[in-house]
């Protein structure tokens, strides 16, 4: 895998890579199946998208039949993955979510340690995001909706969509178009606000 | 010997079994491994290390993450967090967990989110 050729060389030394000391963050793409989590991760990553697997079977179990072991090597959930370097020193990873949201519970602490996370949602099949949504509420992980616009979406009032969601009012919703770099940057950027917004009344309310 | 070899899969857990010697995580240092965390190497690779811990070592002579790393090995998470563990374990790398949102006891860190939009806004 050829690391070099970034986008932005002037964010990361002019290979490519991190310094020392560099530091992580992470945001989670969740939503429902065919929402567009992967086409954001590319649109927006400075590299090229990469997979990452978690196998479901621990290697360890039932030992002495490898056979039946290996059968079972297809319950395999994929993350596909990708960067954006914020700073010299500090680099963003989005991580999209498998599609069966049934596995997510299995990859242990897949959200734990995200700032937040972007939940996409295709308006002409609403629910399903709903699992996604549930999931982020009850995992406690601050989201924004992204409302994906494909070409033949209709033109939902957003209040309608956040009623049909039943989302809190402070949730912010946002429409982008998930192949459009500045547009997937922008929902980044909505997502950031909203945490620095949560901060700020979780400082005033001490 | 040039002899026919028995084929392997080498994607197969047969192969993540010898990898790990039967191990499998989490525990000990690798159940805080996030898939964000950064590793590197704090020694070269030495003889006699396994192929697998090697090639971590090399790869992360510059700090690298969990994801990237299982992506280019070829290895699932929780088969590289054993891998990880045992170089963590003996001092031969160092890992970076990912900055979260709020750090414990501290509250919700703002001068983080504002580096984070001022990078997002320089795309």
């Amino acid at each position: 895998m050829d690391l070099k050729g970034f986008d932005h060389p002037d964010r990361y030394s002019a290979d490519g890579t991190l310094p020392a000391g560099a530091r992580s963050v992470k945001v989670m793409i969740a939503g429902g199946f065919g929402t567009g989590k992967t086409t954001m991760v590319r649109s927006v990553s400075d590299i090229k998208p990469l997979t990452t697997e978690e196998t479901l079977t621990q290697a360890s179990a039932d030992v002495d039949n490898l056979i039946g072991v290996a059968d079972k090597q297809e319950t395999t959930v994929s993350l596909d993955f990708g960067k954006i370097g914020i700073n010299d020193q500090l680099v963003l990873y989005l991580f999209g979510t498998p599609g069966q949201e049934r596995f997510w519970f299995l990859w242990n602490g897949l959200f734990k340690g995200a700032l937040g996370a972007v939940v996409l949602v295709d308006t002409r099949r609403l629910a399903s995001s709903f699992r996604a949504i549930e999931e982020m509420e009850r995992q406690n992980v601050p989201f924004v909706i992204a409302l994906n616009v494909f070409p033949d979406s209709k033109d939902h009032p957003v209040e309608e969509i956040r009623d049909a969601l039943d989302i809190s009012p402070h949730t912010p919703v946002v429409a982008c178009d998930a192949r459009d770099r500045a547009s997937s940057r922008d929902v980044l950027i909505a997502l950031i606000r909203h945490l620095k917004e949560r901060s700020a009344v979780a400082l005033e309310s001490r | 010997m040039s002899g026919p070899r028995r084929p392997t899969d080498p994607s197969g857990l047969e192969r993540y079994y010898v990898l790990t010697g039967g191990r499998s995580g989490p525990g000990g240092s690798s159940s805080s491994l996030d898939v964000a965390t950064l590793i590197t190497s704090r020694a070269a690779a030495v003889p006699g290390l396994q192929h697998e811990h090697e090639e971590i070592l090399r790869r992360c002579r510059d700090p690298l993450s969990v994801a990237e790393l299982g992506a280019h090995l070829g290895l699932p998470f929780n088969i590289l967090a054993v891998l990880l563990a045992d170089l963590l374990d003996a001092g031969r790398v160092e890992a970076r967990h990912p900055i979260p949102a709020s750090g414990a006891g501290r509250g919700p860190d703002l001068a983080l989110l504002e580096e984070v939009l001022s990078g997002l806004e320089r795309l």
